[in-house]
């Protein structure tokens, strides 16, 4: 710090006009300094915005853009899509039902659990099991995904799914599925759906709770009859956050979930989701403009408007009906 | 109330299911940790470590990604944490409610729910190919009239456009997690008393002086907790990488530094490095999950013990800097 200097004289009354000195000049070039760090979000937003764009809709350097080849109603009715057949076809819907597929699998295995963890953890648990579970629940959400996609082929298929879909009930399994990778995509989105809702659940004043427990109320009506749909914006935000990023999950279907575009729903035959496309195409080296090559971008556009659609809801849903207590 | 005596069944099934579900948690990491244990025995071993990548499942090793993604993760924090605390430094300390800056926060809480492997597309486009404007018949070509495939600067020849190099994957992680940089930051600065920046300004400190000295000094333990996490995701991020040319077999080191030795033979390799092709640990596990041989699924699990024993390490790291930090401050 620089050490304050002694005036000599006596400072002439004060005149309220700002003078230009260098001292100033630099605070005011450090703040917009700064303000270029933080506007680098939105160039990266704007950014993103515009790469997709170019390739899809709006024509860049003459060449003619996706959809300027490639019908939008083709583009969402057309049921096969094989852009590296002879035959191209650009339906996207195979990739989306594999997405949705997948991600609802995930979400009727990764809500309940979450949720009643949390209902757990903020309501019955005592701090000592707390100290152990939260923990747990950290290292998994912050699991690498390839580990999760290896747990789901390696485990999950050959000794979960396969016993007691083919085995016992004498359905035909693919070797990489829906149904494990879901199962698996449900065990990812856990921690995230817990405690997105543990903290709904805990900005619930005590008042309430203690409201309840005086009319007589047992920690189960009182759990499920007041907390719960006291935080239920919470929880639904949390809900839609972790459907967000089971469709977004790209390492997990990867491994997991298969490589068949096929418009199926069923859970044990091998699919292809939006971002598995993605990353084996970008495996290989496509030919940049070459329909392929844009029809990644497609695809990341669809991928990208529906969980950044989700995402907007979601902060929407926790701001405009978040209860707000005294 | 409808209850005679006693509990009704309703009420221990509930909360015997809660406590599962909770619970659950705890079998599930031993499942998974304990199948990758049991898949990696008898490949987990110093030969591993120190062996480039092989056709031969017994010979294969994790050198190259062990190199890569240290390479990776050096790279990309050079340009992302400056970027990220300076932004938070703006949202937290400069910024007033204006329309801009809530946009900017609506706005990062947005991008932190992108895809990465959208990130990734947008890492080939921008830093890979460079919107293309390099190419034979790109605008850059047409303007200057011959095609430019690379400039050198002090001896570096640095490619144009970036294409599959550790720089470009580098500039996409950084990306990547600039939101998680920034909101950490912003966490670890708001835990700052503001009565220690009145504190400095009455004593005449300007603004950018009272944060320099004053506040960054005070969140340093808050921002590296929240930047060692960050690293800890970026180590295990694999999608955008693939998309922007990590390469899935490697039997090299980027510029040719695959030890100490070579790094006194050719020192000048560490400066070409950033512009190398380049695998990481990830991208290698993923090729070798990929791999029809059986054997390479035990390969893959060592080298995911591998990248868990990092993970664990680094997160170890954070909780301790928490931890003692905690402690000592007192506000």
């Amino acid at each position: 710090m620089n050490s304050p200097t002694i005036p000599e004289q006596p400072a002439p009354a004060p005149v309220l006009r700002r003078q230009f000195s260098l001292a100033r000049l630099r605070e005011t070039a450090i703040e917009w300094a700064l303000f270029g760090c933080s506007s680098v979000s939105i160039l990266v937003t704007l950014a993103i915005l515009f790469v997709l764009l170019i390739e899809t809709v709006v024509p860049f350097g003459g060449q003619l853009p996706f959809f300027g080849r490639v019908s939008l109603w083709e583009f969402f009715t057309e049921p096969r899509w094989t852009p590296t057949f002879s035959e191209k076809h650009f339906g996207v819907l195979p990739l989306v039902s594999g997405t949705i597929l997948v991600a609802i699998i995930g979400a009727f295995v990764g809500l309940p659990l979450g949720i009643l963890s949390a209902i757990y953890l903020s309501e019955y648990a005592r701090p000592k099991t707390r100290a152990i579970v939260k923990p747990i629940l950290e290292i998994l959400s912050g699991m690498p995904t390839v580990v999760y996609g290896y747990f789901a082929l390696i485990f999950v298929t050959p000794y979960l799914v396969q016993p007691l879909f083919h085995t016992l009930l004498g359905f035909e399994v693919d070797a990489t599925n829906a149904l494990s990778a879901g199962i698996v995509m449900g065990i990812m989105i856990m921690p995230m759906v817990c405690s997105l809702s543990e903290d709904a659940i805990r900005a619930v004043p005590r008042t309430l709770r203690e409201a309840g427990y005086a009319l007589g109320s047992t920690k189960y009506d009182v759990s499920l009859k007041v907390v719960v749909p006291a935080a239920l914006s919470g929880i639904v935000a949390a809900f839609l956050l972790a459907v967000a990023r089971a469709i977004g999950e790209t390492m997990l279907v990867a491994i997991a979930a298969g490589n068949t575009p096929q418009l199926t729903m069923n859970p044990l035959k091998s699919v292809q989701t939006m971002t598995t496309f993605i990353v084996n195409t970008t495996k290989g080296d496509t030919p940049s403009g070459s329909i392929e090559y844009q029809s990644l971008y497609a695809v990341a556009l669809c991928l990208f408007v529906m969980t950044f659609g989700m995402n907007v809801v979601s902060h929407a849903v926790m701001r405009r009906f978040r209860e707000v207590y005294h | 109330m409808t209850r005679k005596s006693g509990i009704r069944p309703a009420e221990i099934l509930f909360e015997a299911v809660c406590r599962a579900a909770a619970w659950s948690s705890l079998a599930i990491l031993c499942l998974l940790v304990g199948t990758v244990m049991w898949k990696a025995t008898g490949f987990l071993d110093w030969q591993f470590f120190t062996s480039f990548d092989s056709q031969r499942p017994e010979r294969a090793g994790i050198w190259a990604g062990l190199i890569g993604t240290s390479w990776l993760i050096l790279l990309t924090f050079m340009t992302a944490i400056p970027i990220g605390v300076g932004a938070a430094v703006y949202l937290e300390e400069y910024a007033r409610d204006t329309w801009i800056v809530r946009f900017i926060r609506v706005n990062l809480s947005n991008l932190a729910g992108v895809p990465s492997i959208v990130y990734g597309i947008l890492g080939l486009t921008v830093f890979v190919r460079m919107f293309d404007v390099f190419a034979r018949d790109g605008m850059v070509t047409r303007l200057a009239g011959k095609h430019i495939e690379a400039i050198i600067i002090a001896g570096i020849e640095i490619p144009l456009p970036l294409g599959k190099s550790l720089l470009a994957g580098a500039f996409t992680m950084s990306i990547l997690i600039l939101p998680v940089i920034i909101v950490a930051t912003q966490e670890a600065l708001r835990s700052i008393p503001p009565s220690l920046r009145h504190a400095s300004l009455a004593l005449g400190a300007t603004r950018w002086q009272t944060i320099r000295h004053q506040v960054l000094p005070a969140a340093v333990p808050g921002i590296m907790t929240g930047i060692i996490l960050s690293v800890s995701r970026a180590i295990g991020e694999t999608a955008p990488l693939i998309v922007v040319g990590a390469v899935g077999f490697a039997r090299f080191a980027p510029g040719g530094i695959g030890s100490f030795k070579d790094l006194t033979t050719h020192p000048s390799g560490l400066l070409q490095a950033p512009f190398d092709k380049y695998t990481v640990m990830p991208v290698q596990i993923f090729n070798w999950v990929g791999q029809a041989q059986q054997d390479f699924q035990s390969v893959a699990a060592a080298g995911i013990l591998v990248l868990l024993c990092l993970l664990l390490f680094m997160n170890g790291i954070a909780i301790v800097i928490r931890n003692r930090y905690q402690k000592k401050l007192r506000w």
